[in-house]
């Protein structure tokens, strides 16, 4: 039985672990600002939602697991406002986004 | 195993760097710092689950809280009434 909960739990660090390269990736090469919030809430709420599985996995039924899912449940409503006040922000502040990457249409 | 995915954090955070070194706005940078707290309370997370100590859980939790509320303190700051809806309505806070 632990056999099954240890190779989930890794397969859910290692999916969080990808998760996160591919935000960060997108955040490094996205063009403009707008496009790069999409990369870290995907970076926040879903790289960090799996790694968070995975321990809560490693935990099993204890403390250390209501930690993590307070942690969890805490991310899943804080990422997404933080990105949309920043979106807002940035559009009350006049920042331009762009919108044809030089193809005409 | 932690070590495999504390690299790829530790990578992550090193690509939220240069973000915010690079990022030609305010907001790319704060962007940038909301990303790397984020992925710090998984460091924390993790260094509490590999040295076997679960109080660190309590820093991370902590932390999630403290990272998402200087994020809006530094767009409160810049843009005054940022993120409430006092600014969605027309013609306040215009700058």
């Amino acid at each position: 039985m632990d056999m099954v909960l240890a190779v989930l739990s890794w397969s859910c660090l290692l999916g969080g672990a990808i998760f996160l390269l591919i935000g960060a990736l997108g955040v490094l090469r996205f063009p403009d600002f707008y496009t790069r919030l999409h990369a870290v809430s995907v970076c926040d709420t879903l790289g960090a939602g799996l790694v968070l599985a995975g321990l809560m996995l490693q935990g099993g039924f204890s403390l250390v697991t209501v930690k993590l899912l307070l942690m969890f449940y805490f991310m899943m409503f804080t990422g997404p406002t933080a990105v949309h006040a920043l979106a807002q922000a940035a559009m009350q502040g006049k920042l331009q986004a762009v919108v044809d990457e030089h193809e005409p249409e | 195993m932690f070590i495999a995915v504390s690299s790829v954090i530790l990578i992550a955070i090193a690509v939220g760097l240069v973000r915010a070194i690079r990022g030609p706005s305010l907001y790319d940078r704060v962007l940038a710092a909301n990303m790397i707290g984020t992925l710090t309370v998984l460091m924390v997370a993790i260094l509490g689950f590999m040295t076997g100590r679960p109080e660190f859980l309590d820093i991370a939790l902590v932390y999630v809280l403290i990272s998402f509320v200087s994020t809006l303190a530094v767009l409160r700051v810049h843009n005054p009434g940022a993120g409430t809806t006092a600014s969605s309505v027309k013609g306040s806070g215009e700058q």
